[in-house]
């Protein structure tokens, strides 16, 4: 048991599993290896933006990043548009999207520096800016991505190749995380800043990189969705600025900053999407899901306090 | 002049400087009938910027209020429309949970941005529930009232200064208003003072739950109908409008009279633009705009007022 | 037991009186077995060097700290309802340093806060006449409005506020008001109003509890001192019993200087400056500058703005300048979610490790050097650093400096609650490195490691008010310096 609560992220494999193998009753163990597929894809997008939001919560207390719904539209729009299906444009697009999510990260951050403000203010008037922005390049049309990205976003042997890509993105968080010296700083920043700072940590660079590296992750995460879903829409971004932060906080990483784990998004992500097609199939709704996915944010919250407590 | 009046000053100078853009560009609407047009939307902002300034008031942040508004628009839509008795005892059960969240919160020491963001999935799915696609009807009384036209000044002018000045009174003037204030501004020496710090938060939770309910009806009274996802973007709007109208996000520093005139700020800025022939695709970011803008024009008083 | 004969009235109940009330925090005893009586019209002066037991006293009065053994009574109660309501409804008031104000509130409407049942009838007018009396009474012309909100005022502004609310009539009357440095951001003319006040009160039959580090003060108002050592009251006499040297001596001797020290102190020779401070302090290589005074009069800040202006918050290098040993490990050290390893090798990451990621074997070797240097008795690097003792975490944070290549070591009050075996292991490491020519900052409230320093300032009102060296660092000279002998000259 002591093992068990040292690593909360099990939990959420568990759940991952437990809804999967629900959903396989009901099939009769029919279209098994379709729903992983599926599966593995939708919460590719949910990890490669759980993850830059979890680095932004792990920043302690009042941390959040609430631009990245609208900083995923805003860069797979500019990116699809340049594109213009044009296939010789692909890599630069892929840049553009990329340039795009770090030049809303430094915007970010240097609201919160320049601004004194806290970073849920910065983040949300940032949003409504790049929101804006992304309406007014798109201008209603919808751009299809070149054909060969779009096979690529779709496409994949055994497991999809989106789902490669978010496990590239975790690998190379666990490692920062967890063996970098920089994520020695990240998590020393959100345990206490002030302890942090006077131990040497440069706490605003440390915050700089991370706030620039969740936008980066966004607009990754746009792109790609952009190209799965045959263009960038206006509303694409709208679901992932709850459940980028959802992810985190089943995942077993504490909200109160300092202490946060990668495969637990990972985990929570293939849990969020396994809940829905469970439900699906036995019948509940939109509504019913969304109900259970609040209560068992609640129930995760809950209960990561009650460890505290018996600490 | 204090800090305070400094405070309401800006948000003032910032509406009046956006309606007088707003008269220039399209005389027009120096009418009974422009305004109503530009403000008619206001209301159920203005509401649910209320709403939030409650939580903000006591030092959390409620990231669950545009799914409660859509909530409580679909409750008005459907049962308070169809079994008038029915509804109410809904809507009065919604808002004493949103009261047993703010004890929960902080008996349990709860973070509220998750907990409320955990009750935004809760009030979504109800609202599914209810409402799975838009409908409903607005109650005839609740039409009739958000539609009047009282003569000289639009009903969206008039509702906006009621919703201020009823506030304002309770916040601002009331004895218990001030002691709510206190929770935001120093928690232990009201602990010290002997109070239960429980259950002002409850309290506040509650209030804050009841505006977000009259948000709801004003909302359904306006467009008749209501679907699950009417005000999501409500969340947003009212920790805007608090912030323009001159809250901060701690320490219990909050306008009434200030987050009702951001709420109006933002819908105008929305309309603004309209009248400047360009794109409506500009209004969030014009909102987001004036944001940035007057923290700002507010970091550059205060960084004056320290000198 | 007091020894005073003139009682106003034998009939008179005392308005507290404390039997036998034992205090403990774990192992630290703070406060030992007090028993006395504060009787109405007087006023008790109460000093103490710092870590005395002055807070915890008055706190247990108040009632916001329960007794571990013994009895707080008041008058009129027999103590059966909980403390804290009996203290509010004896008339007990207390005003801290760390202020009660709610900082967004007007001066009026934070008289409403702790008048829980004010009339809702014009409670403005109410609490406004009440305030505003208050304030005429004890500052005669204060200029102040009732309806200023209290963060846009001065702090001595809020200190005045403070005050008059706590004499303030509400609901019940003050009995027994508790001041607390009460005048530490007054200016000498309002400090003398309150002074005037308190006798005034005292005269009409109040209770005061006086802790000022301005014993000119004291003798001014008490008419009675509690002496405190150890968390013992150790002298309690009337204010005329005592001349101002007598009243030092009774607060001191702590600590015999040893001659071990003296002569350590003398054989060292320093190096040449390697940092001068915005405020004039200097330090040499291989010295090691002590700050001391009453806790509170502006070290620590002196020391955070020195780190701060070394150490850069956006990069970060493999050759700090600096490095800080904090004194409160919540607020400026520890890292609560973490291991003890990973607590000791924060400081020093960039200086093992290579190519950005953590050197684990490094680290490992770093633990265990400063395992057995400075003998941190833990089972498992990895434990929890909150699983170990207060002196060993403290060991831990020190591991953690020193192990940097830093010239320069601040230490921020570093022993606080730390046994005196440790405290002594620490004193020899810190001398053999001050040997190899580092230097040391070293902030402390307790005599004895101030008299380990080569140099010593003494800070008051955040001001250096002396510069010691060599012999004239005694305990004398270090309260002399501290407190203020001087009349305060309104």
């Amino acid at each position: 048991m002591s093992g068990l609560s040292q690593k909360p992220w099990i939990w959420s494999y568990l759940a991952a599993l437990a809804a999967f193998g629900a959903t396989m009753i009901v099939s009769g163990g029919q279209g098994g290896g379709s729903l992983f597929f599926a599966a593995l894809t939708f919460a590719s997008f949910a990890v490669i933006v759980g993850v830059g939001q979890m680095f932004v919560i792990t920043l302690g207390p009042g941390n959040v990043d609430l631009s990245i719904p609208a900083t995923m539209t805003l860069a797979a729009t500019l990116a699809l548009k340049f594109m213009d299906t044009n296939t010789s444009l692909m890599l630069p697009g892929l840049l553009i999207a990329l340039g795009t999510g770090t030049a809303c990260g430094i915007f970010n951050f240097g609201l919160i520096l320049l601004l004194r403000i806290p970073p849920i203010i910065a983040t949300l008037s940032s949003s409504f800016l790049f929101q804006s922005l992304a309406i007014w390049s798109n201008r209603g049309l919808r751009i299809k991505p070149p054909e060969p990205l779009a096979d690529f976003a779709t496409g994949g042997l055994v497991i999809p190749n989106l789902a490669l890509v978010a496990i590239g993105v975790a690998v190379v968080a666990w490692i920062v995380l967890e063996r970098a010296i920089v994520g020695r700083w990240i998590l020393a920043t959100g345990q206490n800043m002030r302890a942090a700072q006077l131990s040497g940590v440069p706490v605003n660079g440390v915050r700089f990189g991370v706030y620039v590296a969740s936008a980066i992750l966004a607009s990754l995460s746009g792109f790609l969705l952009a190209n799965f879903s045959g263009g960038a829409n206006l509303n694409m971004g709208a679901e992932y600025m709850l459940t980028s932060i959802a992810v985190v906080v089943i995942g077993g990483s504490s909200i109160a900053g300092g202490n946060s784990n990668v495969p637990g998004v990972c985990g929570a992500a293939l849990f969020m999407f396994l809940l829905v097609s469970m439900l699906n199939s036995y019948g509940f709704g939109a509504g019913a899901r969304l109900i259970l996915t609040g209560v068992i944010i609640m129930m995760v919250v809950v209960f990561a306090s009650k460890r505290k407590y018996a600490a | 002049m204090t800090r305070d009046q400094l405070r309401i000053l800006l948000p003032v100078l910032s509406l009046a400087v956006l309606l007088a853009a707003v008269f220039y560009l399209q005389p027009r609407t120096m009418s009974y009938f422009g305004l109503n047009l530009l403000f008619n939307l206001a209301i159920p902002v203005a509401l649910a910027t209320i709403a939030q300034m409650m939580i903000i008031m006591v030092n959390d942040i409620d990231l669950s209020i545009g799914t409660f508004v859509s909530f409580c628009a679909c409750v008005t839509a459907t049962f308070v429309h169809d079994t008038p008795l029915l509804g109410y005892s809904i809507l009065a059960i919604a808002i004493l949970a949103y009261s047993a969240i703010g004890a929960v919160i902080h008996a349990r020491g709860l973070p509220a941005i998750v907990v409320t963001l955990g009750m935004s999935f809760v009030w979504s799915g109800l609202a599914v529930l209810i409402l799975p696609s838009p409908g409903g009807a607005s109650p005839e009384w609740l039409q009739t009232l958000m539609k009047s036209k009282p003569p000289l000044v639009p009903m969206a002018i008039i509702a906006a200064t009621l919703i201020a000045l009823v506030t304002h009174l309770f916040v601002k003037r009331s004895s218990f208003g001030v002691v709510l204030q206190g929770v935001g501004g120093n928690e232990r020496a009201l602990e010290r003072a002997g109070w239960s710090i429980v259950k002002l938060k409850a309290t506040a939770y509650g209030i804050a739950g009841l505006f977000g309910a009259l948000a709801g009806m004003a909302l359904v009274g306006l467009t008749t109908s209501a679907d699950a996802n009417i005000a999501l973007r409500y969340t947003l709007l009212s920790i805007a409008g608090v912030i323009l109208g001159g809250g901060e996000f701690t320490g219990g520093r909050v306008s009434p009279i200030g987050a009702v005139i951001g709420a109006l700020t933002l819908t105008l800025a929305a309309s603004f633009l309209s009248f400047l022939r360009l794109s409506p695709d500009w209004q969030i970011g014009a909102q987001g705009a004036i944001l940035i803008l007057v923290l700002a024009v507010r970091l550059l008083v205060s960084r004056r007022e320290e000198r | 037991m007091t020894d005073l004969n003139t009682r106003p009235g034998a009939a008179v109940a005392p308005v507290v009186s404390l039997d036998g009330v034992h205090m403990s925090f774990g192992p630290v005893h703070a406060l030992v077995d007090a028993r006395f009586e504060l009787w109405p019209g007087e006023c008790v002066g109460l000093v103490g060097h710092n870590g005395a037991g002055k807070s915890t006293l008055v706190n247990v009065i108040n009632g916001r700290l329960t007794p571990t053994q013994g009895k707080v009574r008041y008058s009129g109660h027999g103590g059966q309802s909980d403390a804290a309501t009996g203290a509010q409804e004896a008339g007990i008031r207390s005003v801290f340093q760390e202020l009660s104000l709610c900082p967004n509130l007007t001066v009026l409407e934070n008289l409403r806060i702790p008048y829980r049942n004010i009339p809702r009838k014009a409670w403005r007018r109410e609490a406004r006449r009440m305030v505003l009396a208050a304030l005429d009474e004890v500052f005669p012309d204060h200029g102040i409005s009732a309806d200023a909100v209290v963060g846009d005022l001065s702090i001595a502004e809020r200190q005045m506020v403070e005050i008059a609310i706590a004499f303030a009539e509400r609901d019940t009357e003050p009995a027994l008001v508790i001041l607390d440095e009460p005048t530490s951001s007054l200016d000498a003319a309002i400090a003398q109003q309150l002074l005037s006040h308190i006798k005034k009160f005292c005269a009409a039959g109040g209770t005061i509890i006086f802790i000022s580090h301005l014993l000119g003060e004291i003798f001014e108002v008490a008419t009675r001192i509690l002496v405190m050592k150890d968390g013992r009251v150790t002298q309690d006499k009337q204010a005329n019993a005592f001349t101002r040297d007598s009243l030092v001596d009774a607060m001191g001797h702590v600590v015999e200087t040893s001659g071990r020290t003296q002569s350590a102190r003398q054989r060292r020779a320093v190096g040449e400056e390697v940092a001068r401070l915005n405020n004039g302090m200097t330090v040499h290589a291989g010295e090691i500058v002590g700050l001391a005074g009453l806790a509170g009069h502006g070290q620590a800040e002196a020391l955070a703005r020195f780190y701060m202006s070394r150490a850069s918050v956006w990069r970060s290098t493999k050759t700090p300048e600096v490095a800080f040993v904090a004194g409160d490990r919540t607020r400026d050290g520890v890292m609560p979610l973490w291991s003890i390893l990973k607590n000791l090798s924060l400081m020093t990451l960039r200086e093992f490790s290579q190519n950005g990621l953590v050197n684990r074997s490094e680290e490992d070797r770093l633990y265990e050097t400063w395992k057995e240097r400075i003998k941190i008795k833990a089972n498992n690097p990895l434990d929890p650093i909150l699983s170990l003792s207060g002196g060993n975490q403290q060991k831990v944070l020190f591991a953690k400096a020193l192990a940097s290549s830093a010239p320069i070591v601040i230490m921020d009050d570093p022993m606080r609650g730390v046994d005196i075996g440790t405290k002594k292991e620490v004193y020899s490491m810190i001398r053999a490195e001050a040997d190899t020519g580092r230097s040391f900052l070293w902030y402390s409230t307790e005599t004895e490691e101030v008299l380990e320093c080569d140099r010593v300032y003494v800070f008051r009102d955040g001001e250096i008010s002396a510069e010691l060296t060599g012999d004239m660092i005694t305990e004398e000279n270090l309260l002399r310096a501290s407190f203020e002998l001087q009349e305060a000259t309104a």
